[in-house]
C-alpha cells in the first residue's frame, strides 16, 4: 500500500534514522538525493567534551559527518547498494555554540567503480562560519552488471 | 642517604584520581562508556560493546562515528596524561589541587581516521601514542583492536592545540 510510490527521501530517511548510532545521537535526515544530502543534530548535554564551556565533543560532530558522507554516497545516482568508510579527515575550525544545532552538508563528488570521495561541512545556527569540515573516501558497491 | 619510597598504594591511589580527573567529568566520555586501564604511566582504553554503537545493524558493524570518537578521545586524554604525568611525577602537581581545578584539555585541529575492517559487535581496545609534544603543537597517533592486538579494526593521527598555560 503506497509502498510503490514512497518518496525516495522518505525511504532514505527510515533507513538511516534507524541506524542505532545515529538514532543515538538524535539525528535527522533532511534533504537526500544527487549525491548531496544534508543532516542535522540537536544540541545534548550528554554529548558535551568540555564540562567548563558546555561545547559538543568534536567526535560527535564527526559522527553527524561521518553519517551525512555515507548517506551522500547512498544518494548517488549510479546507485550504490552499500558503502563503508575507508577514511575521513576532520578540520576542526571553532567550538560549536553550546545549544545549537548542527547541520552537516555532504557532497559526493566523485565516483569511481570501487570508490566514493565525499566532502562535508558543519555549520551550528550561524551557517556562514563553519564549525568543522571533513573530506573522506569510501567504498562503493554497485550493483551486479552496473558500469561505475 | 637515599629517601625511603612512598608506599606503592599511595603512589598507585594518586596516579589513578589524576588519571580520573581527566576524564570522568567529560560527560561524552561517559555517555560512550569508555573507561582506561593503567599500568604504569601506559594507558589502554575501552569501549566497552553497547547495542547503541551499532552504524550497520544488518552485518552488525559498530558506526564509524563511533569509532572516530572513541579515538579522538583516547588522543586527547593520552596527551593530557603524558602532560600531567610529568608534572606529577616531579611532584609539582598535587591530585587535590587538580580535583578542584580540573586541567583543560588540548584542543583537536584535525584528526584523520582509516577503518581497516569493521568494528564487530564487541569491546574496543585503543592506545594512543604521542608523536610529538610541543608549546602550542602536538602530533598523535592511535591504534585500536578487537580480540587480537595485531590486527588493527582503526587507527588515526590528529594534531592537537595545547591548553594556554
Amino acid at each position: 500500500m503506497g509502498t510503490m510510490s514512497e518518496d525516495p527521501i522518505d525511504i532514505a530517511r527510515r533507513f538511516i534514522e534507524a541506524l542505532p548510532h545515529s538514532r543515538a545521537l538524535g539525528m535527522q535526515l533532511v534533504s537526500f538525493g544527487n549525491g548531496r544530502v544534508e543532516m542535522t543534530m540537536p544540541y545534548d548535554a550528554r554529548f558535551v567534551g568540555d564540562p567548563a564551556t558546555g561545547v559538543m565533543h568534536g567526535g560527535a560532530v564527526s559522527a553527524l559527518m561521518d553519517t551525512a558522507s555515507g548517506a551522500a554516497v547512498m544518494s548517488h545516482p549510479v546507485g550504490p547498494v552499500s558503502t563503508a568508510t575507508l577514511d575521513l579527515r576532520v578540520d576542526y575550525f571553532r567550538p560549536a555554540t553550546p545549544g545549537q544545532t548542527i547541520t552537516a552538508r555532504a557532497e559526493c563528488y566523485h565516483t569511481t567503480r570501487t570508490v566514493a570521495f565525499v566532502r562535508v561541512t558543519a555549520t551550528d545556527e550561524d551557517a556562514t562560519r563553519p564549525v568543522a569540515a571533513a573530506t573522506g573516501a569510501f567504498t562503493l558497491d554497485l550493483p551486479k552488471g552496473a558500469k561505475g | 642517604m637515599r629517601e625511603r619510597p612512598e608506599p606503592v598504594q599511595v603512589v598507585k591511589q594518586r596516579r589513578d584520581a589524576a588519571l580520573m580527573q581527566l576524564w570522568s567529568g567529560v560527560p561524552y566520555i561517559q555517555y560512550l562508556g569508555i573507561r582506561f586501564d593503567r599500568r604504569g604511566d601506559e594507558l589502554t582504553a575501552i569501549l566497552p560493546f553497547d547495542e547503541k554503537l551499532i552504524g550497520n545493524p544488518m552485518l552488525p558493524a559498530l558506526h564509524g562515528g563511533a569509532i572516530a570518537a572513541f579515538l579522538e578521545v583516547v588522543a586527547i586524554i593520552e596527551l593530557s596524561w603524558v602532560t600531567l604525568w610529568e608534572e606529577m611525577e616531579a611532584g609539582r602537581l598535587d591530585p587535590a589541587a587538580i580535583a578542584a581545578n580540573p586541567p583543560r584539555l588540548p584542543k583537536t585541529i584535525d584528526f584523520t581516521v582509516d577503518y581497516l575492517r569493521s568494528g564487530l559487535p564487541r569491546d574496543a581496545y585503543a592506545r594512543a601514542r604521542v608523536n610529538r609534544s610541543g608549546r602550542r603543537y602536538a602530533s598523535v597517533h592511535v591504534e585500536a583492536w578487537q580480540d587480537n592486538r595485531a590486527r588493527l579494526f582503526a587507527q588515526a593521527t590528529g594534531h592537537f592545540l595545547m591548553p594556554e598555560g
